[in-house]
């Protein structure tokens, strides 16, 4: 390991967060983008050689160090550390259509869920999920949400082009044949084309 | 949904089988995120394609899952209630053959399910990544809170002042005007303007107002102008518009 390699190992072990990069080259004036780069790769390659508990994720944007997956269930047996809520249905949901639909305001979330959003919106934004972005042209000049980098860090993700995108996704039910024709399909269901 | 979730209870399935003829989605509300949700519970469960729902048996079935609601959630769901009540009213109102341009009511409602199973779907795919997170533990770091002075809070008076002219001493001093005091002089004015027409009977307002005069001296003499005038003692009148106002005698001086 490099002196550069330990100085960012040190960092990285003193945040409690993502650092990017360009955080990274502020520790050492001499230290270009590149120099940082091949000292991760160094220390990563540290981590996994002989492996260790921790190991080098690339986190939302930046790098954190933190512990494999493998140790996962004792540690949280042992409850060293209070772990943040999970996330309900409810708020999964609204997270989705801010991730996709950024800047969104909360007619449009409510009008896709069927719900109302305030307090969800609310909820997400004490944990730093989501932000106000912007105010919109309509009627009021609504607040605009948009996610944070904090959203990246909760779900894994290194950056918002980690999402599925559309085509990867199974939109419809899967058609199959018509079930049921009660007395109430009467008025079959005529397509418009014919 | 399996058929283990759903939830069968007795007067419900009555009602169920009476209304729908299809037993089996009397349902625990807590579990639905919303009406869409519900609504796409209902077609799951029976099957039905998103593209051909048969609306008044659904409609029936949705207000039958409803009818248990607690009042906090009851208008999100009774909205949707309203949506399917009309359309199946608009779909029980004859159509004469299949005319050109007769567009399905329920489109728009199909068109909301497919959008809403899709964020359904990245919900899903959000809610895996999120576990899958979960697994790794970072340093779980918290800076300390803020020193607080120990309770109860103990302060005598000098720290209050001391603590009160810190704060003080903060305040930026703020811009003040001075106003300074410069009263209308219409008795003088007046008395200026009697001087004036005792010796001419026929002055012009530079004249009353005199040499240099300051906004406050054009007030004056202007309120001391319009308080002769009203008195009768004078009379103002200008030749044109925008002419210089002459002002008269109206009683007869002393002089004449």
């Amino acid at each position: 390991m490099t002196p550069l390699a330990q100085l960012i190992e040190a960092a990285l072990f003193s945040a409690s967060r993502p650092l990017t990069v360009e955080e990274l080259t502020t520790l050492d004036p001499d230290a270009g983008h590149a120099d940082v780069r091949t000292a991760l790769d160094l220390l990563k390659e540290h981590y996994d050689f002989a492996p260790h508990g921790v190991e080098l994720v690339e986190l939302a944007g930046g790098y954190q160090i933190l512990t494999r997956p493998a140790f996962a269930e004792a540690i949280e047996r042992a409850n060293f550390t209070p772990r943040a809520p999970r996330l309900t249905a409810a708020a999964l949901e609204t997270l989705a259509i801010i991730a996709y639909r950024q800047p969104v305001g909360r007619a449009e979330i409510e009008e896709i869920r069927g719900v109302s959003a305030g307090g969800v919106l609310r909820a997400l934004q004490e944990r730093s999920l989501i932000e106000v972005v912007g105010r919109g042209e309509a009627l009021g000049r609504p607040l605009l949400y948009g996610t944070t980098p904090s959203f990246l860090e909760l779900l894994g993700m290194n950056d918002l082009a980690d999402l599925p995108r559309a085509d990867e996704l199974t939109i419809a039910l899967r058609p199959h044949p018509a079930v049921s024709t009660g007395p109430d399909d009467a008025t079959a269901y005529v397509p418009a084309e014919s | 949904m399996t058929a283990a979730d759903v939830q069968v209870s007795g007067p419900g399935r009555d009602t169920t089988m009476a209304l729908g003829g299809t037993p089996g989605f009397v349902v625990q509300l807590e579990q639905f995120s919303g009406p869409l949700d519900l609504l796409l519970h209902l077609l799951r469960e029976q099957r039905i394609d998103i593209a051909d729902i048969p609306i008044a048996r659904i409609a029936d079935q949705f207000l039958h899952s409803i009818g248990q609601l607690g009042l906090n959630q009851a208008a999100d769901y009774l909205d949707m209630a309203s949506r399917l009540v009309r359309l199946k009213a608009q779909l029980l109102l004859p159509r004469h053959g299949d005319e050109e341009g007769w567009e399905d009511p329920r489109a728009e409602l199909v068109r909301r399910l497919l959008e809403y199973q899709q964020i359904k779907e990245i919900a899903l795919w959000l809610g895996k990544q999120a576990e899958r997170r979960s697994l790794q533990y970072d340093r779980g770091y918290l800076p300390p809170p803020p020193a607080l002075p120990e309770p109860p809070l103990t302060l005598d008076l000098a720290d209050l002042m001391v603590a009160v002219e810190r704060v003080l001493a903060g305040i930026l001093t703020p811009v003040l005007h001075s106003v300074v005091a410069r009263p209308l002089d219409v008795e003088g004015a007046t008395l200026r303007i009697e001087v004036l027409l005792q010796e001419r009977s026929e002055i012009t307002f530079r004249d009353a107002v005199g040499p240099n005069p300051t906004i406050v001296d054009l007030l004056s003499t202007l309120l001391a102008l319009l308080e002769l005038a009203k008195r009768g003692l004078l009379r103002v009148a200008q030749d044109q518009p925008f002419a210089p106002m002459v002002i008269r005698r109206d009683a007869p001086g002393p002089t004449d």
